[in-house]
This record gives C-alpha cells, structure tokens and sequence, in this order.
C-alpha cells in the first residue's frame, strides 16, 4: 500500500513537469494549428539555463527557474520569427519539416563543444532532498516543491488567458485570425506572446525537472517533450485544460509501468496511448467528439 | 472620406477585381450591389486591409492605406462586420464585444461604448455571459454589428448583414443600420438583398464580374431598367 503511494506521488511529480512542456504544444496548436516539434528542446535549454544559473552563476533556485523562464521566452520568439512565420501560408506540411529541422538544430548544436557539449552532465540541485512520511504518505520536500510550483504557474496561465485582455485576444486569434485582425489585434504578436508563455511553461518544467531527475544532456527533452505531446493529444489538442489532464495520467501510466510491470516497457506503453487515443478519439477526452475537420 | 483609386485584385490567376474606382462621403450610406461572385467582399476585404491589391489604392481621409497592416486600419477608424458574422463562439458575448473594443484603452470610453452598444441591440445585453456560439442567427448578426461599433469606427463596412436572417430580422437589422448611420457613422454595405439596400442607401455602385457597371443616387439605380431585371427579381418582359 505505501509501495503504491509513493508511485502515485512519484506520477504526480512527473505529470506536472510534463504538464509544463504539454501546455505549450497546446496553445501553439490551438493558436496556429501547428505541433511545434521544437517544443521538448526548448524545455531542455531551460534545464540547462537553470543548471548554469544555480551551479555557476549564484543564482537561488527560485532566480533560477526565473532566468530560464526568461531566456527560453525570448528564444521562442525567435524560433517562431525565423522558422515558422515566414511558413505561415505555406502548406501546413512545410511548418512541421520546419519544426523538426528546428529540434535536430538546437540538439546538434547544444552538443557542440563550445556550447553545452555532448556529455551528460550531473546536477547538484540547490535544494537537498529530504524525505517525509506525512501520515503514512511518503513525500520528498522536492515533490512538495514541483507540485506546488506547476499549479502556482498553472493559476497564473488560467488568470492571464481567461481574465485579461491579451489573454481574451489569444483565444479570439485561436478561434479566427481574420476576424482578430478585423478587431485591431496584431495576430503575429499575439502568436509570438503564445510562443514566449509557451516556451517559459516548458523552462520552469527543465529546472524542475533537474531537481527530480538530476542527470542534463543536450538530448533530454526528446523523451519528455513526446510524452508531453502525447499528453496533450489524450487531452485533446488545443484545449489547455486538456493538456493537465493528460498529463497527469501520462505521469501515472508511466510510473505505475516502470513500478508493476518493468521499467522498460514504461515508453512503449507511453506510445501505445498515443496511437490508441489517435485511432479511437483523435479529438481526446476533453475535445469536441469525432475527428477534427481539416 | 475613402476613395478607392483603380484597384486590382488577383487570387493565385484569377482577377477578382478590375481597376475599379468608388468613392464614399462623410455620412453616406453607400451600397455596393451584385451577384455572388462579383468581388464584393472582396473590395471590402481590401479595404480592410485582409487583401493586398495587385494596383491600385485606397485612400482614407487623405491618407494612402492601401499597405496598412490591417489591423493599424482599424484604428484608424474603419470597422468591418464580415461575411458570415465571423463572431467568436469560443467567447462569451460580453467579451466578444471587448475584443472589438481592442484598440481602446480608456476604460471609461469602453464602458460608454458598451452602454451605446446595449442601447441599440437590447438583446445583447441580456446574454452578455453567454457563450456567442449559442445564439440565434439574428442575434449573432447584431453582435457582429455591436462588436464592430466597440471600437467607434468613423466608417463601417458591412458584409451581407442580411444573410441567412429571416424577413422580419432583415428589417430589423436595416433599421438599426439607419440609425447607426443618423449617428454619424459613415457606411458602406454589400448587400446581394438589392431591394432593402437601395432603399437606405443614398448611393451605390453595381457590381459585375469584378467591375463597376453602374453607379448613382440609389434610387437612380433602384429605376434602372437593367437593376430590375437583374437584382430586384423583376420578369424582363414587364418592364
């Protein structure tokens, strides 16, 4: 029973880092129906920026997810300036090559040697992890961290997309670009102010992961950042509520594979819903019922 | 107040329009009549900045738009109410019309223009938390007229604000455009219903294949033996 209690909190941790990375691919799609392939290693600069910041620049834990939440902003923007806004009219094709040639760049070019090299790193997170047992739960002070953090951004994003003005205007460009122009809305601001949350949402998710899994290579986010992706698919892609949800039964599946049956069949299980969720409700559990209209 | 210089549209190699020129006066109502396909929404849509012409201009209180990104246009002060409503059903009513308040910043502005809103279309203000996709057709139509009116455009450009509506909400809806334009808005409506917008409009252009064949008073126009047969539903051997 604790056995299982523990893997349940061990999922959780898990699903809300990936809540963070499935948010983004989330709201890009649902702004210009786009899978940003780009997304997984844009979390994994983030962790890398969050390593840095704490190991080498002096940085607390807290500056440190702020710094990569910065930085990685900013890098979304450009990656949407120069890889998929020039693609806009393009056949919607020609934007996912684009995001793909995107990934394989900032993997190859992370693992150059003046960069962050191709080695896989150990991190000494800043916060030494220490276990609780609250009432026959077991938890590390590290969990409390992520959990707590991911739903404080969580709030955060739900305030900002439902309740201010910029946040409205995000979901009238998701619904139709013209009639958002028609209001006086900047659409290309409003997809890059969607590239820069997105973006900052997957480096918190990096740091955060640093401290649960502290082990960073330029090749790290490709694992999280399809799992993520298929998270956001079993939620239903577009819908931001979706993307928690799925997420969180990601973290759980995952988790209670690799505890009960073996840790090697915890990415193909992973990949099976993925390919289930597509053949059997591609709209996912919150979409709109029956495949998507193109 | 608008002028509208030679202007050609292609899309892809098809010519939508030809070199067509209109102008538009302070406090007109203007209708731009024509069959499905005569490049209507297309000359708003130009206007509006959605579509680059090939050649040509559009010149808005002496100043050349015609390269303006559509949505500085708007806030220069010309609002469109596009075909087919394009309201925002993800959004509720009340938020709708916020949106098309977007490039107002003074709050207070915008509470007024909502209060001015609600007095035309009381109806509105009963389903202001509503999600818009669930509203009726007419409904829909008026807060596309009010969403457009939130940003108190100087010149409104409506497409089709007729279509799909029953004959009682037409009537309705022009009614309303009368009064918007009373108020002081500049007008500038497509209708492919020729009868109703000759009858509010103080001129207009016909429009064929891309090209203007017609123009004057509306009811000039309304006269036009060749407007009858063609748009106002009149047998060509009773006239």
């Amino acid at each position: 029973m604790e056995r299982l209690l523990e893997q349940i909190i061990n999922g959780l941790q898990l699903g809300f880092v990936y809540a963070l990375i499935a948010l983004g691919y989330t709201m890009v799609y649902g702004i210009i129906k786009l899978i940003n392939f780009a997304h997984g290693d844009v979390f994994m600069i983030g962790a890398f920026i969050g390593y840095f910041a704490y190991t080498f620049w002096g940085f607390s834990l807290w500056g440190a997810v702020l710094i990569a939440m910065i930085l990685c902003a900013v890098l979304g923007v450009l990656i949407e300036r120069i890889a998929y806004r020039p693609l806009r009219y393009a056949p919607r094709i020609a934007a996912l090559i684009s995001a793909l040639g995107v990934s394989l760049f900032l993997e190859y070019f992370c693992s150059l040697k003046f960069v962050f090299g191709p080695n896989f790193r150990v991190v000494q997170p800043p916060v030494k992890q220490i276990h609780w047992n609250l009432g026959g739960i077991p938890i590390t002070n590290i969990q409390i961290i992520i959990v707590a953090v991911v739903i404080l951004l969580l709030l955060v994003l739900q305030y900002l997309v439902y309740r201010t003005k910029i946040g409205t205007a995000m979901r009238a460009v998701s619904f139709d670009h013209d009639a958002a122009r028609l209001m006086g809305i900047n659409v290309d601001f409003i997809i890059a102010f969607t590239f820069a949350l997105g973006s900052a949402l997957a480096a918190a998710g990096g740091v955060l992961y640093t401290l649960a899994y502290p082990q960073i290579h330029p090749f790290m986010g490709i694992m999280p950042g399809l799992k993520a992706f298929t998270a956001a698919v079993l939620g239903g892609i577009g819908i931001i509520p979706g993307a928690v949800l799925g997420s969180l039964i990601m973290g759980q599946v995952e988790t209670l594979t690799a505890a009960y049956l073996t840790s090697q069949m915890r990415d193909a299980i992973a990949f099976l819903i993925l390919i289930i969720v597509l053949l059997v409700r591609p709209s996912g559990i919150l979409g709109r019922g029956g495949p998507e209209k193109v | 107040m608008l002028e509208v210089k030679d202007l050609e549209v292609f899309y892809g190699s098809i010519q939508a329009l030809h070199r067509i020129s209109f102008k538009i006066n302070e406090g007109e109502i203007v209708t731009l009549i024509g069959a499905n396909g005569a490049g209507k929404s297309t000359t708003l849509r130009t206007i509006s900045g959605l579509v680059r012409p090939r050649s040509g201009k559009v010149v808005f209180r002496g100043t050349d738009i015609t390269q303006v990104p559509a949505h500085t246009i708007v806030r220069m002060g010309i609002a469109q109410v596009p075909e087919g409503r394009r309201i925002f059903s993800n959004l509720t009513v009340l938020e709708n019309l916020l949106m098309g308040a977007y490039t107002r910043n003074n709050k207070q502005e915008v509470e007024e223009n909502l209060e001015r809103v609600f007095k035309s279309f009381p109806r509105l203000k009963e389903r202001i938390k509503q999600l818009a996709g669930t509203l009726s057709g007419g409904e829909q139509q008026m807060l596309a007229m009010g969403r457009s009116l939130m940003s108190r455009p100087s010149l409104l450009l409506l497409d089709e604000p007729s279509m799909g509506l029953s004959p009682i909400m037409v009537e309705e809806i022009f009614e309303i455009i009368k009064n918007i334009n009373h108020e002081g808005t500049t007008v500038l409506l497509v209708e492919q219903n020729a009868f109703m917008a000759l009858q509010i409009a103080h001129r207009a252009y016909v429009l064929e294949t891309g090209r203007i064949v017609l123009e004057g008073p509306a009811k000039e126009v309304r006269d036009n033996p060749r407007v009858r047969t063609a748009y106002l539903g009149e047998l060509a051997f009773v006239s």
